[in-house]
């Protein structure tokens, strides 16, 4: 921490997996605090307690971002996989309660999208000042379901227009914020704000990241904050040079004009869908591979049957999912 | 919203004014972002750490800078944004 604030970082998310699983979390967020960080929480609030967001308090985090999976205690409990609601309503209430700037996050896809509104309504009454709706992205798990989780255009328009309608409708001093899935844009996001120019991700374990799911693309070494300086993985690493600027794209990207605004998009998307990390973003229309987007879009239009199971992420599917990938 | 004319104000609690080494200027912290401040705002911004009516932070700063014409209303402007943007809130008696 203190090696980043000296290369100019300013903000810290404490994030997971879930981070206040570790024993010594507050610690972490008040030395990061003394240090000048501006500290973020990002958590499902299951292991929050009202002492526990006290000691944060005190140790000075400044922003807590909690999720919720569902607008009702059964849907939370379906796509969360935890009976925990009523936790995350009361804990939500006790940030609120002690002053720490809140956002809400409601994680949606086409199962939970008509809740919108409902969602919008909780977290009025909970007295939220900051709502971020956003669709599912479909990295690792989510990939896996993508055809059970990716909302059809009408069910987006929908829920675009149900939080416009509450926006208008209620004047107060909740921000909503909707981001739709990006399947449903013509040109693709810059990877994590660009590749080596905004984010540092610091594993527990010291691993180095440009971004949080840089280790699904294999062949990639990830340099270790215990064997190196923060400094020098930033400024010489092969893997924060890899993809930084435009100079490793391969074409369409190389010639296109608009290669500076999206930096070719995600590398992490373009090798899950494409198995080439230097590929253009599938998500751009230009990509010659843009028919992998199109044939899953087309296929969110039809209906699906509910009896579709998910596949949830638990250590027997981790398992599961392991070996096939060994064989493929 | 803040009436400058009666509340008394100070810099929004959860957010954090400091000086930035790397960047080598003041910025203000706050959920998720931050603004680099210029060095005007930061003169009215350094003030209003602790709780100050705008009549009080307008002679404070005109006696700092005598020569500045038109302080009062080009502080008055500023204040109106900062409230708009939560980088000021209404200090609570």
């Amino acid at each position: 921490m203190k090696e980043a604030r000296k290369l100019g970082a300013v903000q810290i998310g404490f994030s997971g997996g879930e981070p206040l699983v570790r024993k010594d979390c507050v610690e972490l967020i008040g030395t990061a605090n003394d240090l000048g960080f501006y500290c973020n929480l990002i958590t499902s609030a299951l292991p929050l307690t009202e002492k526990k967001i006290e000691e944060c308090k005190e140790a000075g985090i400044k922003h807590i971002q909690i999720s919720f999976q569902g607008s009702d205690k059964k849907t939370n409990a379906k796509f969360g996989g935890t009976d925990s609601f009523e936790h995350k309503l009361a804990m939500t209430k006790a940030v609120i309660d002690h002053e720490i700037p809140l956002g809400l996050n409601f994680v949606l896809h086409r199962q939970n999208i008509h809740q919108v509104t409902d969602f919008l309504m909780m977290a009025e009454n909970l007295g939220a000042e900051f709502v971020e709706l956003a669709n599912t992205q479909y990295y690792a798990w989510a990939l896996h379901n993508r055809d059970k989780l990716l909302p059809s255009q009408q069910q987006l328009v929908e829920a675009e227009n149900a939080t416009n309608r509450f926006r208008d409708q209620h004047k107060g001093n909740m921000n909503a914020i909707f981001v739709a899935p990006d399947y449903y844009e013509k040109r693709p996001k810059k990877c994590s704000a660009g590749w080596g120019t905004t984010f540092i991700t610091v594993t527990p374990e010291g691993d180095v990241l440009p971004c949080q799911s840089a280790k699904i693309i294999t062949g990639l070494e990830f340099p270790n904050v215990k064997n190196d300086s923060l400094n020098n993985i930033w400024e010489k690493s092969d893997l924060f040079n890899r993809f930084r600027g435009t100079s490793w794209m391969t074409e369409p990207c190389k010639s296109c004009p608009e290669k500076e605004q999206d930096l070719g998009g995600c590398r992490c998307q373009a090798f899950m869908l494409t198995g080439d990390a230097y590929a253009t973003d599938p998500i751009c229309d230009k990509s010659p591979q843009h028919d992998i987007i199109e044939k899953a879009i087309e296929s969110a239009q039809t209906d699906k049957e509910e009896s579709q199971p998910l596949y949830f992420r638990n250590t027997q599917n981790s398992k599961k999912l392991a070996v096939m990938e060994e064989n493929s | 919203m803040i009436d400058f004319d009666t509340n008394k104000f100070h810099v929004n609690p959860n957010y954090r004014l400091q000086f930035e080494e790397a960047q080598q200027c003041h910025v203000l912290l706050y959920p998720e972002g931050l603004v680099k401040l210029s060095d005007t705002a930061v003169e009215i911004l350094t003030r209003c750490q602790k709780p100050i009516h705008k009549l009080t932070l307008i002679e404070d700063l005109q006696r700092d800078y005598p020569d500045a014409e038109t302080l009062a209303s080009d502080v008055s402007e500023f204040l109106e944004h900062a409230a708009k943007e939560s980088w000021l809130v209404i200090a609570e008696d």
